[in-house]
C-alpha cells in the first residue's frame, strides 16, 4: 500500500439535541474546520465522501442535505451509507486510487427520529421485524450469549461504563462525562435484560470530519501526518441465529488483515491505544476478544485487571467511547479521529503518554456483523 | 500509484414490474450468479463487494448487512452506496476505486431495486429539504415537467421531437430480451396519445417501475487480461452533484452537472472530439426530452439542435453514434440498478457481448448515471488500457 494519511480531523460538540443546526450547519462546521486543522483550502480538496442513512435522517438520498456544505459542489463526490469508518474506508482508497486528498464527512441526528424503529429496519421484514428486535434488544441476546458462554459478568461490563464516562471528563466534546460507580451501573433501569440504561450508549447529535491525502500532499499539511498503516473490513452472516453471537469472527478476519498490513505480530505489546465502538458495555470486552487483544472469554477479566484504564497497559477509548457520545455514522469516524489526536499527542486532558500505534475501529448492522479496523501510526 | 481497472463480466436480472418469484435477496443473488458465470468465476474469487438501492423502496436498513445471504457477501469486505439515481453508476465507480486502490484484485459491484415493494414518489418526494423545498417539490415527473418546458419554450423543440426519443429506446429494446419493454414497440403516434402525467410529459415519455439487479465484475491489471479476453478497461470517471436544493436548479441553462462531469471525463480519457471518438453512449435518460436536452450538455450536439440531432437518425443502430442500444432507462428501470445497468450495457459492446444489440466495433464506450437534485456520474469504458 502506498503511504497515505491523515491530515486533517475535526468534529462537533455531541448533545442530546442540537436544535439550532440542521445536518448543512454541522457538515459546513466540520468541512471549515478540518480545512483549519490541515491548513488547507478548499482548493486543496480533491474530492469528498459523505456518509449518511436515509431511515436516520428520515429523507430518500440522504446525501443531498449536505453536498454544497462539504464543499463539494463541483468536485467528484460519493455517499457511503453506513459507519463512518466504512466512509472513511472508501476515502482512503480514492486516496490511493489516484486523488491527492479526500474530506470525509459524516453527521447524524439521534434527537429526530426513533431509534427502535429505525434500528429495527435492520431486521428482516417477515419474520424478525415483527418481533420487536432492535439494537438494544438484539445485544441483549448478544451480552446474553457472551456472558453465559464465558462468565463473564454483569460487574465486569459494568466497569467498563464506568471508566468511559470518566474518561469521557477529560473530553470537551463527549456529552455524558460522569462519575458513576458499578453500583449505579448495577442499580439503573434494566432495559433489555442484561442490558441496563448505564450500559447503554445516549442518542445523540453531531458530526465529524476527516481529511485523508498521500505522501505529497501531506507534506504541503500543516499538521504532523497520520499514517495510515492498515485497514480492513468484514462481514458475519445476516440472520442473528446463523451466527454464534459471542464468536465475533468477522472483527477477527478484519483484524488479522490490518494488523498483518501494518506489519502487527502481537497487538497487545505493540498497540499503544485502542478507540473501539462501545455502543453497550458488553462489547468493548467482546471486542478486544476479536481484537485479539486476550483470548475468547478473557475480556471481562481484562477489564477487571484495569488493563484498559487510562494508565493501564492498554487504554481503550481516552475519549469516554461510544458510551459517551452516540452520533450513530459519525461515531466510527470519531474513533478515527480519536486515535489521530492521540498519534499527534493533541489530544488534551485525555492524551495517553507516547502512543506510536493506535486502533479505530467501527460496525455495521446489528450485533456488529460488519466490522472495519483501522491502524494508524506516527512513522 | 492507482492501477488500471476492467470491467470483466456482467449479469442482469430478467426485468418485470412484479418479481413476485423472488424476495430482495433472491433478486440479487441471480444477476450475481450471472455476473459470476459471465466471467467463469466463483463468489470464493471475489475480494470485495459494493452494494447500492434506494433505502426507502424496500424499506430496509442497512442493505449492506442484510443483503448477505444474496450477494455472497458472507466473510467479505461489504459496503453500501446510495446517491439516487445515480447510486448504480456511483457503485461502479465505488468497485474501480476498490481496485485501483490496489486493496482488492476482483471486486462486485451490485446495484438493485424492487420497486413493486415501494410507493417509488412518496418516497422520492422525501429527498427534498423538509423545510424549504418539499412544499412545492411533488417527485421525480412533475420536475422533469418543468424542465422540458423550458426546454421546449426555448428552443422550439415539440412533444413530437420527444416522441421520437421514446420510440428509438423501445426499438431498440426489440433488441434486448433482458428490457422489461422487451418486444413492444411503440410509434410517435402511440406516445403522443398516451395519457397525460404532468404537461408536456405523457405516460410513454417516461420510464416504468421495475424489480430487478444487476451485477458486474471488476478486475486489477495483470488479473483482468486472464479472466476476460477483452476487458472493458475503464478510462475515467467524473461525478458532479451539484445542487443541494431544487431551489437552485436553473432550467434554462442545460444540466450543469452533467456538462462539468462530461467535460473532466473526456479530458481525463484523452477524448477531444465526443461525437467522434465515442462509438456507443448508455445513457441515463429517464424521459424522452432528457433524450434531446441532455445530449446537448454532454456535447455531441450544440444547444437546441437536439432534436435534429435524434431526427437525423444519429443515435439510432446504425447511426453515428448509437444511444442505448438496450432500450434505455425507459424500457427498464430498477432505480438502484439503473445506472449500473448502463455501465454493464457500455462494457458489454467494449466486450462484444451484445449479441442482437451489439453496435460493430466498439473502441469507446460512454455510461452515465442520473439522480438527486440534478445529478450526473460519467464513466467511459475502452478495449485499449488506457494511458
Amino acid at each position: 500500500m502506498d503511504k497515505i494519511a491523515i491530515v486533517g480531523v475535526s468534529q462537533t460538540r455531541y448533545e442530546r439535541r442540537k436544535k439550532g443546526e440542521i445536518f448543512y450547519d454541522m457538515i459546513y462546521e466540520v468541512t471549515t474546520k478540518a480545512m483549519e486543522d490541515a491548513g488547507y483550502t478548499l482548493e486543496d480538496i480533491d474530492n469528498v465522501i459523505t456518509v449518511s442513512n436515509d431511515f436516520l435522517d428520515g429523507r430518500t438520498i440522504s446525501c443531498m442535505a449536505v453536498q454544497e456544505a462539504a464543499g463539494a459542489s463541483d468536485k467528484n463526490v460519493s455517499t457511503i451509507e453506513g459507519d463512518g469508518a466504512f466512509g472513511a474506508f472508501y476515502g482512503a482508497m480514492r486516496v490511493l486510487g489516484g486523488f491527492g486528498t479526500t474530506l470525509v464527512v459524516a453527521h447524524s441526528k439521534g434527537s429526530e427520529g426513533d431509534p427502535k424503529v429505525i434500528t429495527n429496519a435492520m431486521f428482516d421484514p417477515i419474520y424478525h421485524r415483527l418481533l420487536g428486535l432492535d439494537a438494544i434488544s438484539s445485544s441483549a441476546l448478544q451480552a446474553s450469549v457472551y456472558m453465559e458462554r464465558y462468565g463473564v459478568t454483569e460487574q465486569q461490563c459494568a466497569l467498563v461504563s464506568v471508566k468511559n464516562h470518566k474518561n469521557a471528563k477529560n473530553n470537551p466534546y463527549a456529552q455524558l462525562p460522569m462519575d458513576i460507580t458499578v453500583d449505579d451501573v448495577m442499580r439503573s433501569k434494566k432495559i433489555a435484560d442484561p442490558i441496563k440504561l448505564l450500559d447503554c450508549s445516549p442518542i445523540s447529535d453531531g458530526a465529524a470530519a476527516i481529511i485523508i491525502a498521500n505522501e505529497d500532499r501531506a507534506r504541503k499539511a500543516r499538521t504532523k501526518p497520520v499514517w495510515i498503516k492498515g485497514i480492513a473490513h468484514c462481514s458475519d452472516a445476516y440472520f442473528l441465529g446463523d451466527r454464534d453471537l459471542a464468536d465475533p469472527i468477522s472483527l477477527k478476519d478484519a483484524s488479522k488483515r490490518a494488523y498483518a498490513m501494518a506489519g502487527i505480530k502481537d497487538p497487545v505489546s505493540e498497540l499503544d491505544v485502542v478507540e473501539l465502538y462501545d455502543a453497550f458495555s458488553y462489547m468493548e470486552p467482546l471486542w478486544l476478544e476479536g481484537m485479539g487483544i486476550c483470548d475468547a472469554g478473557q475480556g471481562g477479566q481484562l477489564i477487571e485487571k484495569g488493563i484498559t484504564v487510562m494508565d493501564g497497559k492498554l487504554p481503550v477509548n481516552p475519549s469516554g467511547g461510544v458510551l459517551s457520545a452516540h452520533p450513530v455514522l459519525v461515531a466510527g469516524l470519531v474513533r478515527i479521529i480519536e486515535a489521530a489526536l492521540q498519534i499527534r499527542g493533541e489530544a488534551g486532558d485525555h492524551q495517553i503518554e507516547g502512543v506510536k500505534t493506535a486502533l479505530a475501529h467501527g460496525i455495521n448492522g446489528p450485533c456488529g456483523q460488519s466490522h472495519c479496523v483501522w491502524i494508524l501510526g506516527r512513522e | 500509484m492507482a492501477r488500471r481497472v476492467a470491467i470483466v463480466g456482467t449479469g442482469q436480472t430478467y426485468h418485470k414490474s412484479h418479481r413476485l418469484d423472488v424476495n430482495g435477496r433472491e433478486l440479487i443473488n441471480e444477476a450475481v450468479t450471472r455476473a459470476l458465470a459471465d466471467c467463469e468465476l466463483s463468489i470464493a474469487d471475489i475480494d470485495a463487494i459494493i452494494i447500492g438501492n434506494m433505502d426507502h423502496f424496500e424499506s430496509i436498513n442497512y442493505v449492506d448487512t442484510w443483503s448477505v445471504e444474496g450477494s455472497g457477501g458472507y466473510m467479505k469486505p461489504i459496503m453500501k452506496i446510495t446517491t439516487g439515481g445515480t447510486t448504480g453508476a456511483s457503485v461502479a465507480i465505488a468497485a474501480y476505486y476498490h481496485v485501483a486502490s490496489g486493496l482488492f484484485d476482483r471486486v462486485l459491484a451490485i446495484g438493485w431495486e424492487k420497486n413493486s415493494e415501494s410507493d417509488t414518489t412518496a418516497a422520492i418526494v422525501t429527498c427534498s429539504d423538509p423545510i424549504w423545498d418539499r412544499f412545492s417539490y411533488s417527485g421525480a415527473i412533475p420536475s422533469l415537467a418543468t424542465e422540458a418546458s423550458a426546454y421546449m419554450e426555448q428552443y422550439g423543440a415539440t412533444q413530437e421531437d420527444a416522441a421520437r426519443v421514446t420510440v428509438r429506446e423501445r426499438t431498440h429494446a426489440l433488441n434486448n430480451p433482458y428490457a422489461q419493454m422487451y418486444n413492444r414497440p411503440v410509434t410517435i403516434k402511440d406516445v403522443m396519445e398516451s395519457a397525460m402525467l404532468a404537461y408536456p410529459i405523457k405516460l410513454l415519455d417516461v420510464c416504468p417501475r421495475t424489480d430487478g439487479a444487476c451485477a458486474v465484475v471488476f478486475a486489477a491489471e495483470g488479473v483482468a487480461e486472464k479472466i476476460a479476453v477483452k476487458p472493458a478497461w475503464v478510462k475515467s470517471c467524473s461525478v458532479r452533484h451539484t445542487t443541494t436544493w431544487f431551489g437552485d436548479v436553473d432550467y434554462n441553462t442545460g444540466m450543469i452537472s452533467l456538462k462539468r462531469a462530461s467535460k473532466e471525463a473526456f479530458a481525463n480519457a484523452g477524448i477531444k472530439n465526443p461525437v467522434e471518438e465515442i462509438d456507443v453512449a448508455e445513457l441515463y435518460l429517464p424521459y424522452s426530452y432528457a433524450g434531446l436536452k441532455w445530449i446537448e450538455a454532454i456535447g455531441f450536439c450544440g444547444p437546441g439542435q437536439g432534436p435534429k440531432f435524434i431526427r437525423d437518425g444519429n443515435t439510432d443502430m446504425g447511426g453515428k453514434l448509437p444511444i442505448n442500444p438496450s432500450g434505455g432507462v425507459i424500457s427498464t428501470n430498477c432505480i438502484g440498478a439503473t445506472a449500473l445497468l448502463r455501465v454493464a450495457e457500455a462494457s458489454i459492446q467494449v466486450m462484444g457481448k451484445g449479441e442482437a444489440r451489439q453496435v460493430p466495433d466498439v473502441k469507446t464506450a460512454m455510461a452515465t448515471g442520473f439522480g438527486g437534485c440534478w445529478w450526473s456520474d460519467v464513466v467511459i469504458l475502452g478495449k485499449d488500457k488506457p494511458n
